[in-house]
């Protein structure tokens, strides 16, 4: 073990540490407190001497009230959840067949398949949004749910899919070899045996794409049009900003209440998110 | 009655023929790759590759929002090209991914080597890490935006309490500032995922290397710079590619922070075009803006996987 003085460590690994943290929490501590401040202290300029804009000092639920009052905040809350979940339910079901096909099949193209997959992994939504609005629309899509739901799987199952053949391809052959001398189909192997074996990199997947249904802006924008069938960012772009007036203490109500459903869902699955997350990388 | 059974006998056993018939067929492996592989890639035919071929259809006429338009050439890449506001946001977008990129890798680094020490409350510190790439952007950034507010900013207010500004800085009110603003924007949201993932590539060197090293009387740094960065390399390049992907193709972060302005100086590639395409209707004009971003991202896209086949062969 390498030794290192008291006042080392303070140097090169405390101080640091601290600041990163400091870093990174700052801005959903400001969040946060904002959401609970009355107008009066919101808006009080940095230079007035009795300013002190660290602490709430009069918390107040003014702001979520008047979110819930004027906006349809819980509809976009169950808008997002439904969308988020229905396509990253998608996505895994495609993921997971077309990452056990690539990982486990020998046919013709099957390298070709697995790039041009990996390829589409990379095309940003940014550069597909205008003609994707035009398909939406003449397939009757826009403006309801699955216009979301169809389009998301086309950043998520191109990440699912190559995180899941990765993982079948650490399961054993021989586990399916088995099932099959025993009279399984190959269907019936893949779905009874390498399927439950693999859990915990469906669960890595599933977390990662929850994540970033939740958070997709773009498409959400530009296909969703009446207030009621928005997402929790979309709603919170175009509701609460009216003209150039910003309503400081419902938007960060709204960001903060938008934040808690998926920073809960990932609390309880640090582990797999992280193994998502770099797993989504190495391919 | 006895006519209704026989039906019905005869009815379940053509159903379980026509079962065996299908399981049999996906005996085969080709059979059951294709019907294994159809959903996918059903998909991203319908919205990835269709949509793209329209994206370039759409940039080489005039069509608008109620109006089909016509063929027109390459009339809108040149329109784009003597386009002073496009030329500054494809401008700002290199800036943007150069700067974001470099202080992503930079503190990245930096944190996952003081996250890969032994400390208490180490877990719940790294959970917490992560927040920022878990959090939607767009919710975030708003965040962000009141922090930089021009009149009741916070950053404001601490670094005049400790002395360091007697005047208030015009954050996001000058278009120089408001650039740097969202390079430090980005850098705050992207900077958990390279700390994480390289911590995971940190993790996979044994601590004997550096031991030995050590042993050979190497500093912290001579051990960094000779085990530790050549053994992190591909990780790194790997991480770096896609960071570069997603900051070049970046549009919420820009959208709520500074949505282009003030006076068209913060514009990237991606929040120009949907000024153009969506807010305009001018959609040929603003897939051919889109399409700007292509050859880069095919650059990239290309040595990742030249990359990629290097390390298979190896």
């Amino acid at each position: 073990m390498l030794i290192e003085r008291k006042w080392k460590k303070w140097f090169l690994f405390y101080l640091p540490m601290a600041a990163f943290i400091a870093f990174t929490l700052f801005p959903f501590y400001w969040m946060a407190i904002t959401a609970f401040r009355p107008d009066a202290e919101l808006y009080a300029t940095w230079r007035q001497p009795n300013a002190a804009p660290l602490w709430t000092l009069h918390p107040t639920l003014e702001h979520f009230v008047g979110l819930m009052q004027t906006t349809a905040f819980p509809t976009w809350l169950w808008n997002t959840m439904l969308i988020a979940v229905v396509s990253t339910l998608i996505s895994l079901v495609c993921g997971m067949f077309a990452g056990y096909a690539l990982a486990r099949l020998r046919f013709r193209g099957s390298e070709f398949l697995g790039t041009a997959i990996f390829v589409t992994y990379l095309v940003p939504q940014t550069l597909l949004f205008i003609p994707l609005a035009d398909i939406v629309r003449d397939l009757q899509l826009g403006n309801t749910p699955w216009a979301l739901m169809l389009t998301y799987p086309t950043f998520l199952i191109p990440f699912c899919t190559w995180l899941l053949m990765g993982y079948f391809k650490t399961i054993p052959k021989e586990l399916e070899e088995c099932a099959r001398i025993d009279g399984a189909t190959r269907f019936g192997a893949m779905v009874r045996i390498i399927f439950p074996v693999a859990v915990p990199g469906i669960l890595s997947a599933g977390i990662f794409a929850f994540t970033l249904s939740w958070n997709e802006f773009i498409y959400a924008l530009v296909f969703m049009a009446s207030a009621d069938q928005k997402t929790v960012p979309v709603g919170v772009v175009s509701e609460l900003i009216r003209g150039d007036i910003f309503f400081w203490g419902q938007l960060m109500m709204g960001a903060l209440l938008g934040s808690v459903p998926v920073a809960l869902v990932y609390s309880f699955f640090v582990e797999y998110y992280v193994t998502g997350l770099t797993g989504s990388v190495k391919g | 009655m006895g006519g209704g059974r026989a039906a019905q006998d005869l009815h379940l056993s053509t159903e379980r023929a026509r079962v065996s018939r299908l399981t049999r067929a996906l005996e085969s492996e080709k059979l059951l790759a294709t019907a294994l592989l159809a959903p996918a890639t059903a998909i991203l035919l319908l919205f990835i590759a269709y949509p793209f071929v329209m994206a370039l259809w759409f940039s080489l006429t005039s069509i608008r929002v109620g109006d089909a338009g016509e063929f027109v050439g390459l009339a809108n890449f040149s329109k784009a090209i003597h386009d002073t506001i496009f030329r500054m946001a494809f401008e700002n977008t290199v800036f943007y991914t150069f700067w974001a990129t470099i202080f992503k890798l930079v503190l990245g680094m930096w944190l996952a080597l003081l996250l890969n020490r032994h400390f208490r409350f180490k877990r719940i510190i790294r959970a917490s890490m992560l927040l920022p790439f878990i959090i939607p952007t767009v919710l975030s950034a708003f965040a962000w935006r009141w922090m930089f507010d021009p009149t009741f900013s916070v950053m404001n207010w601490m670094l005049y309490h400790a002395g360091l500004i007697t005047d208030r800085m015009p954050f996001l009110s000058s278009g120089d500032w408001a650039m740097w603003c969202a390079v430090a924007v980005n850098t705050w949201r992207g900077m958990p995922f390279f700390a994480i993932t390289l911590l995971a590539g940190l993790q996979t060197i044994s601590p004997d290397l550096h031991e030995a090293a050590a042993l050979d009387g190497a500093g912290a740094w001579h051990r960094f710079w000779h085990v530790t960065w050549p053994l992190l390399l591909p990780v790194t390049l790997v991480v770096v590619v896609f960071s570069v992907i997603q900051t070049f193709s970046d549009f919420q972060l820009i959208y709520v922070l500074t949505g282009g302005g003030p006076a068209n100086s913060t514009h990237l590639i991606a929040t120009y075009a949907y000024q153009i395409g969506v807010g305009s209707g001018l959609l040929g004009e603003g897939a051919a803006l889109s399409l700007f971003m292509f050859p880069v991202l095919f650059a990239v896209v290309w040595v990742q996987l030249r990359f990629l086949k290097r390390m298979d062969n190896a």
